[in-house]
């Protein structure tokens, strides 16, 4: 473990400078990007891990009615899983420096982000007209706002994306975007990852 | 294609030349710093005033038409809400982490630029939101800075219609600016240091600040959460905190949440907020004493393991807050088991601040008066914190001026003597003048003594049983008139505690303009931020080169060695000994 190691460093012992960066091996191939975009992913992993104990918590109180899921959902999330296999593919055609392949790659996996969240606000839609409103029960209200916020987060994946796209499509070299289509890649993944959890608490419970 | 370190990259610099983009749309780390300070310490005044208003009332009840019991509770929340994030937390991490962190690691600038100058501007319109609720109707909140419902949000509470709204809404922004900055500071201190500054040789300041961010991090989520949920009971009718009841004789729509619920999630964040304020001043605090006592830190090791101990062990501890809520006794013991243990890696920063200390070539300087200071203050709140995290004993004390006592001396006047054993130490680096030394010590003086005039009676006042959160006492049997003697003793001394950080103000202010041009290392210090070319350090920091790191940053008193200190970018061979014949060898030679 280097970083074990790194912390049962003597510093009062050794002097000079460090031929081999010791200490830096965390630097080494890691863009800050990639590090800071992964920080940001644990601090929204922690965000939705917190709703859910407080899912948990409340759904043992009197209240509690648990609410249907509406078959929608199963599209949407086959959307939200297509969307991240096309993203993984757009990546790797980045990595391989294949222009066509990433414009057109980026383009379906926004698609059928879009798809996602059309389909989100149909369920919703869907939910409301049945009578399950916001406040009529705790249940409603945690699905409501589990749902909205990965919706936001979305949103603020679909920024990058835009730009990124935008840049694919006016000719910048793959390149130059090579790592933004990575980090849209890891960023899709996480949305998923995040949706299959809160999909199957919202099922099962 | 393998990533360049950042250290051997050959990127110019870009100097910002119009006033706009220097001093106001600035991404260079240090204004930023220093907006973030001058936010921070501005904020930081009202909530001092508003202290002082509180302790009018308490001390002398029935004097002061002008404070009615609403006012009193929106004086208490809007204080300690103030200090707590807004002045500690941005203070610390907003203003030192970002000040400090490119310098002390050897950076040219934060690695997001623009995300850190977005994040100082966020933090301003968190400010704003928070201080216009002192101007829509009804007033800021009143429901306590830990916002419980169902007070916070019913009818009767002070500011439960729109301040509480605008409270809610200012933390939230405050979290994305807080978020903004700390992935910056986390990346910039995994990714950007120098050649040879490996993570065991960076100064004990930064240590503290990384720790603190990424506890800051995953904390303030836990605030986020609760903060959207009360937002959505309040304004929207749902139930997540609010139970069934009955408010003014009228039933409300909400079904049975769960008040403890919030608790939970509140103190999920707020107990490592202390830490959040705790960890940066732990690490100031052990390069200030080790510098101005001419002695490395004592256990550099145990010191930064004692941060990230402290750091993991935050997050176990916060039902300690809630011992009088209602819960299981088992989980009781549980927290009290978590809270004890803290101590230990606590005790252990303790004895190597006073093993430091000890035969060192103490520099009586104004930084070193107000580390000194803190040492003392932090083992009196300390130890009152191992009185209120036993369950027994926290059962009769909690909700009385005991409490308050403790946590104003663990992180309120702790924290704030670093803040301005820093300020004092770094002023020289930022400012490039010297303050008046006189006028330091004369603050330094009057602070001490003062806060100790307004804690340590407290103290007393709460095991007689004087509780808390009172707007007046009233006559009640168990307390004697002496008891209100003490208290408006306590409101003199708070009066002259807040007049005398005006000293400080003057001090600063005045020293920035007419003070005198300062060397660029006055105290003679190690580590790297007091060897840049210019001082203050340019845009970019460095010069044409980064600086190569060889040592740690505590090489003081090296046995043979010419100066009684080595900076840490100093070449072996460079270094002058005695002996001319010896060789230079550090510590264990």
């Amino acid at each position: 473990m280097s970083l074990l190691k790194t912390i049962f460093d003597k510093p009062w012992d050794y002097q000079g400078e460090d031929p081999n960066l010791k200490g830096r091996e965390l630097a080494e191939g890691m863009h800050p990007k990639r590090i800071a975009l992964r920080m940001f992913l644990a601090v929204v992993f922690v965000l939705f891990m917190l709703f859910i104990v407080a899912y948990f918590i409340r759904m043992e109180l009197d209240d509690w009615r648990p609410m249907p899921e509406p078959g929608l959902l199963w599209v949407n999330t086959i959307m939200l899983f297509l969307c991240s296999a096309v993203m993984q593919w757009t990546r790797g055609a980045a990595q391989k420096n294949m222009p066509r392949q990433v414009k057109w790659g980026m383009l379906v996996s926004g698609a059928f982000t879009l798809a996602f969240i059309f389909g989100q606000v149909g369920a919703w839609q869907e939910l409301n007209n049945a009578g399950f409103f916001l406040a009529s029960n705790p249940a409603n209200a945690f699905f409501y706002v589990l749902t909205g916020l990965h919706g936001l987060h979305i949103l603020g994946g679909l920024w990058v994306w835009t730009r990124s796209t935008f840049k694919a499509w006016s000719g910048t070299e793959v390149k130059a975007i090579r790592l933004s289509v990575e980090l849209c890649a890891v960023y899709w993944h996480f949305l998923l990852l995040v949706w299959l959890i809160i999909f199957a608490l919202l099922s099962y419970t | 294609m393998a990533y360049i370190p950042i250290a051997d990259q050959t990127e110019e610099m870009h100097d910002p030349h119009s006033f706009v983009t220097k001093y106001i749309w600035s991404q260079d780390h240090k204004v930023i710093a220093i907006q973030y300070g001058g936010i921070a310490i501005f904020v930081g005044l009202i909530a001092l005033v508003l202290s002082v208003l509180m302790r009018l009332q308490l001390g002398y009840p029935d004097s002061f038409a002008f404070i009615d019991p609403a006012d009193y509770y929106q004086f208490v929340t809007m204080h300690g809400m103030i200090m707590v994030v807004y002045l500690l937390t941005a203070l610390f991490l907003g203003g030192f982490g970002n000040y400090l962190i490119p310098l002390q690691i050897g950076a040219r600038d934060m690695v997001f630029h623009f995300l850190n100058m977005l994040s100082v501007w966020v933090y301003l319109l968190s400010v704003i939101i928070l201080l216009a609720s002192f101007f829509v109707s009804g007033g800021p909140t009143g429901a306590g800075w830990t916002l419980y419902p169902p007070q916070a949000i019913t009818e009767g509470t002070p500011g439960a219609d729109m301040g509480i709204i605008l409270m809610l809404a200012s933390l939230a922004v405050f979290i994305v600016a807080f978020t903004m900055g700390g992935l910056n500071y986390v990346t910039t201190i995994l990714q950007a240091r120098t050649r040879g500054m490996t993570l065991m040789r960076m100064p004990l300041s930064v240590w503290g600040i990384f720790v603190a961010t990424v506890l800051g991090l995953f904390a303030f989520p836990a605030l986020f959460v609760s903060a959207i949920m009360m937002t959505f009971d309040n304004l929207l009718g749902t139930s997540f905190f609010m139970p069934a009841m009955v408010s003014l004789g009228e039933t409300l729509e909400h079904t049975g949440g769960s008040p403890v619920l919030f608790q939970h999630l509140f103190w999920f964040f707020g107990h490592p907020e202390v830490y959040i304020v705790a960890l940066p001043a732990f690490g100031l605090v052990s390069d200030v004493l080790s510098c101005h006592a001419r002695k490395n830190i004592f256990g550099y090791r145990m010191m930064v393991w004692a941060i990230i101990a402290i750091g993991g062990l935050s997050f176990i501890v916060w039902a300690h807050h809630m011992y009088v809520s209602g819960m299981n006794p088992y989980f009781g013991f549980f927290f009290a088991f978590t809270t004890l243990i803290i101590a230990v890696p606590t005790a252990i920063k303790v004895y190597n601040w006073v093993l430091t200390l000890w035969e060192g070539n103490i520099r009586l300087t104004v930084p070193m008066l107000f580390a000194c200071g803190f040492i003392f203050t932090f083992i009196h709140g300390g130890l009152t914190g191992i009185f209120l995290g036993n369950v027994t004993v926290d059962l009769p004390l909690s909700d009385t001026y005991f409490v308050i006592a403790h946590f104003h001396m663990v992180m309120g006047v702790s924290p704030v003597l670093v803040l301005y054993a820093a300020i004092y130490h770094w002023f020289p680096k930022m400012s490039g003048r010297m303050f008046n030394v006189t006028l330091g010590k004369i603050h330094f003086w009057a602070t001490f003594f003062g806060t100790y005039a307004i804690y340590l009676p407290m103290h007393y006042l709460g095991i007689m049983g004087l509780p808390r959160r009172y707007y007046a006492m009233g006559t009640t049997d168990f307390l004697p008139d002496s008891a209100q003697a003490l208290n408006a003793n306590i409101t003199l001394a708070a009066i002259w505690v807040a007049l005398f950080q005006m000293v400080f103000i003057v001090n600063i202010i005045w020293s920035i303009f007419k003070g005198k041009k300062a060397d660029p290392n006055p105290w003679e210090a190690t580590s790297l931020e007091w060897q840049t070319p210019d001082n203050p350090p340019c845009h970019g920091n460095w010069g044409p080169e980064l600086p190569t790191v060889y040592r740690w940053a505590y090489e003081y008193s090296v046995p043979g060695a010419k100066a009684d200190f080595i900076p840490q970018n100093m070449a072996p061979e460079d270094v002058e000994m005695q002996d001319p014949n010896a060789k230079y060898v550090g510590h264990d030679g």
